[in-house]
């Protein structure tokens, strides 16, 4: 058997396609999160909640209405971005002369309600969703065999960030976007319907953390919970990359979770904490983050 | 083209515009001139719709915008310049330039713009803010002349810059007088002002205490020496 510093080749593979899986979700999520505190000063606490929901809406539509997996992918967050639309005009919009804690209290209030509501539906146990047709069965790599959700679910993530980082980098949207990040006031002076574009951000933020949930049912169950067991290392990995930075949160996400899959390997009992110390090595000697601007 | 009657504005509680009237004919350039403090950003941004309060009356051509939003008096051919140039760190030039909204045909076209501003073009992919201030300055100008806005704010120009800059500002100001804009300017520097204006209001405390048309402003030199206390 090959041994890398003491370990199987195998474990040490397998652990860091976990960690790979863990890290496309840490990106997504941390990426939705930047650019909606980037725009709308708000840490949004209600990121979780809108990732399982995506999940349970993949789950729906498949058990109410027959639509499977490939269009929930696209359904899916489209419904919850519609949501997140209707959640920032009738409740988050009236927060923005307040202090920001005003604003992770409230998203923090909707995470809980919508939650619970979930939990009162459908129980705590969770649901199983299928892994679509296409995608079952292992892919040989030649050195191990992956099981090809898992591949997806990663080139996916990927995909999806590159497509956000592009938009926002490269488009006339993204760079009205990135004024508006920086005065919103003048930017509105400029003819910019500013108070549409930070309710369409939020939604679109919304669309993206449930993008993350439809690719996270067929791997976890669908369960009230499956947002906020992310959402923790989420937030450490969002203070870590730098609050607000785009490429900081997709490079952070992904590089977190293949260091925590390493930590499985080496040191399994500080898996669970190695986000948080790095967190607070990165808040001592950087507390902008590694991507932040002081 | 602008007239602004009776026009008030507070910043939370403070009461900063104490009923200010003025007027700005088009095709004319008409400065605000005043000393620090007299209320002439205040003025500027309550046209934009920026300042916390206001209350009055605001006409553009004869339609009313005291209540719209910043971006709908923006939309109704207003193009603002601020004083702190407002040139966007995470935008290159080209971006800067390109980020206020066409609100109506007959705004400048780039090829015209980077004619006047030959800098910008050579800067095109630089960060906004790594220019220099003359051609931040330059650009906050630029970016507004080519959204078809007939009426441009400009909020201090020179402020800051070499004789040799607000030289070429004073040209660029003529130029696009001659292409039709009409300009309400502010300054301190009213030698400056004289070079480019066409009649000047003076404002103390919130108020608007004099018209000098620049003809007469030779003739008025004291006065206006008193008023600005130089
Ligand atoms: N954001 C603000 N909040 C409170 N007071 C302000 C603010 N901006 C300006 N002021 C006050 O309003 C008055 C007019 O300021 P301003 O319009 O900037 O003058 P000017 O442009 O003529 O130098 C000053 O007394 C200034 O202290
Ligand atoms: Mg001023």
């Amino acid at each position: 058997m090959i041994m890398i510093f003491g370990k199987p080749l195998l474990l040490l593979y397998g652990q860091l396609t976990l960690g790979l899986i863990n890290g496309a979700f840490y990106a997504l999520l941390s990426l939705g999160l930047a650019v909606i505190f980037g725009l709308l000063n708000i840490i949004n606490f209600a990121h979780g909640a809108l990732f399982m929901l995506g999940a349970y809406v993949a789950w729906a539509l498949l058990e109410y209405l027959d639509i499977g997996y490939w269009p929930a992918l696209v359904l899916a967050p489209l419904i919850v971005g519609v949501f997140g639309v209707v959640l920032e005009k009738t409740l988050i919009q009236r927060l923005y002369k307040l202090d920001h804690l005003y604003g992770l209290l409230l998203t923090f209030g909707c995470a809980l309600i919508i939650e619970g509501l979930a939990r009162n539906e459908f129980g705590s146990s969770g649901m199983p969703y299928a892994i679509p047709e296409a995608l079952r069965g292992p892919l040989d790599l030649g050195f191990m065999m992956l099981p090809a959700y898992r591949a997806w679910v990663v080139v996916a993530a990927a995909g999806m960030c590159l497509l956000t980082w592009l938009v926002i980098e490269k488009t006339r949207l993204g760079s009205t976007l990135r004024a508006a990040t920086e005065n919103a006031k003048l930017v509105q002076a400029f003819g910019v319907n500013v108070p549409r574009l930070i309710t369409l951000t939020y939604g679109a933020g919304a669309a993206l953390a449930a993008f993350a949930g439809v690719l996270a049912a067929p791997i976890y169950s669908v369960n009230p919970g499956m947002g906020s067991n992310f959402i923790i290392s989420v937030f450490a990995v969002v203070v870590i990359g730098g609050m607000g930075s785009i490429l900081g949160s997709i490079i952070t996400g992904f590089g977190l979770g293949i260091l925590e899959g390493l930590t499985k390997v080496y040191y399994p009992e500080a898996s669970a904490t190695v986000i948080f110390v790095v967190m607070v090595i990165v808040l001592l000697a950087r507390p902008a983050g590694l991507f932040g601007k002081a | 083209m602008l007239d602004v009657c009776d026009l008030h504005a507070w910043y939370g509680e403070s009461h900063i515009l104490h009923g200010v009237n003025f007027a700005v004919p088009e095709g004319e350039v008409v400065t605000l001139l005043g000393r620090n403090g007299a209320g002439k950003t205040t003025t500027m941004k309550s046209i934009m719709g920026l300042v916390g309060r206001r209350a009055g009356s605001i006409r553009y051509n004869g339609r009313e915008t005291i209540a719209l939003r910043p971006d709908l008096i923006a939309r109704v051919g207003i193009g603002f310049c601020p004083e702190e140039r407002g040139i966007f760190a995470s935008l290159n030039v080209t971006e800067n330039l390109m980020l206020p909204k066409v609100v109506a045909p007959g705004g400048l076209d780039l090829a015209t713009i980077y004619a006047l501003f030959p800098n910008l073009k050579e800067r095109a992919g630089s960060q906004g803010t790594k220019l220099s201030g003359g051609e931040q300055q330059m650009l906050a100008i630029a970016r507004i002349l080519r959204t078809g806005a007939r009426l441009l704010l400009l909020d201090e120009p020179t402020e800051g810059l070499a004789p040799v800059i607000v030289q070429q500002i004073g040209r660029t100001i003529r130029e696009i007088k001659a292409r039709g804009f009409t300009v309400l300017l502010v300054e301190q520097n009213f030698r400056f002002a004289q070079t480019v204006a066409d009649r000047h209001y003076v404002m103390e405390h919130g108020h608007v205490v004099d018209m000098i048309p620049n003809a007469d402003l030779a003739a008025n030199m004291g006065k206006l020496h008193d008023y600005l206390g130089v």
